[in-house]
């Protein structure tokens, strides 16, 4: 089934344990990102394109007590997409990426990207050795990776796929400086 | 030192270990270059480092960042060229004032064998000022060390990105023929 992004996202972060940072992807992820509710464990992009899965690489690395989901959209994952050959090397347990994937670049104007023809993520992410790839069906199995964003042993690369809609923007803090500082602080809470 | 060859180990190299070990830079991520093959070697034979060998540069300032996040300091190696695939992701380290601490090897300016390696080589320096990146060069070995320190105190003294560029004369001449 194809998901409503905002929906998605509020379920997927629904009952988020303390420890769960999330690293939303610039453009529509972060907008949904702050529309489930602004959280100082939110690193939002505005900018930055193709580095969320690394940005959350180096936190997983950083600190193993600390649950790092990456939810970004198909065109930022494309841009970086030999960053999945880099997690695949590290797989780290405490790192999930989800692609919230409408096969369109969403804030320029709905333009088709790769995945809306041949490139299928979840191959690539197999390919590149992650050891848990799922394509979420339906409304059971977003709660099942909603679970898995906290518990899951090994690193995760789950697909969404979502509608072609264009919620209206709800724009979070735009200072990198204060977001910056912001998960800094909670990071260090977790310990 | 112009008959050296970049595969002969030399003593900056493990002095340049010793320096990003005391400053506690716990991840290294890497696009690997003959220049600082014993610097990766020794980061990975450490098991408090955590080395990550990159696709492309520009996820190593990614990766910093994320670092940062969680309080963990890091370096990024990599080779001339790769200064030009870091540029957009360095906005990143701009907007958020990120420490980024860089150690480029250069290639294109010295004894060069291979001329595709010019053009990304002559504008290493001003494309990373122009990223707002403090940048040191060296070219004698007794250089490296006060260079390297400078830049670590620039990076996580002062949150911003210093590079410092291991000129080719330092480095020696490319092995092209086993």
């Amino acid at each position: 089934m194809m998901f409503e992004r905002r929906a998605a996202m509020a379920t997927l972060l629904a009952n988020r344990p303390n420890n769960l940072f999330v690293v939303p992807g610039l453009g529509s992820c972060t907008w949904d990102a702050f529309a489930a509710g602004d959280d100082d464990r939110n690193f939002y992009l505005w900018g930055a394109m193709g580095g969320a899965a690394m940005i959350g690489l180096g936190l997983a690395l950083a600190k193993p007590n600390v649950r790092v989901a990456v939810i970004t959209g198909d065109g930022e994952m494309l841009m970086g997409l030999g960053s999945l050959a880099t997690i695949g090397v590290q797989r780290p347990n405490n790192l999930a990426i989800v692609v919230f994937d409408n096969g369109l670049y969403g804030e320029t104007g709905m333009q088709a990207s790769h995945t809306q023809s041949v490139v299928d993520l979840l191959a690539v992410a197999r390919g590149c050795g992650i050891e848990r790839v799922m394509e979420i069906e339906d409304e059971a199995g977003l709660r099942e990776l909603a679970g898995l964003l906290a518990t899951s042993e090994c690193t995760l690369f789950a697909r969404v796929r979502i509608l072609p809609d264009d919620p209206p923007r709800v724009l979070p803090e735009k200072d990198g400086i204060v977001i910056k500082e912001r998960v800094q602080r909670a990071a260090e809470k977790v310990g | 030192m112009n008959a050296t060859s970049d595969r002969d180990p030399k003593p900056w190299q493990d002095q340049l270990f010793d320096v990003l070990k005391g400053a506690d830079i716990r991840q290294v991520g890497y696009v690997p270059d003959a220049g600082h093959s014993r610097l990766i070697a020794r980061c990975k034979a450490d098991p408090e480092i955590c080395d990550v060998v990159l696709t492309t540069e520009e996820e190593g300032v990614a990766m910093a960042a994320g670092a940062w996040l969680g309080g963990q300091r890091s370096a990024l190696l990599m080779q001339s060229s790769g200064v030009g695939n870091c540029v957009n992701m360095l906005s990143l380290i701009r907007a958020c004032r990120f420490p980024m601490l860089m150690l480029v090897t250069m290639r294109g300016e010295w004894e060069e064998f291979n001329p595709w390696q010019v053009p990304m080589g002559s504008i290493v320096e001003p494309t990373l000022k122009l990223c707002d990146t403090h940048v040191a060069k060296v070219e004698q070995p007794e250089q490296v060390m006060p260079a390297v320190q400078n830049a670590l105190q620039l990076a996580f003294g002062d949150d911003r990105a210093a590079a410092v560029l291991l000129s080719q004369k330092l480095i020696g001449r490319k092995v092209w023929v086993k």
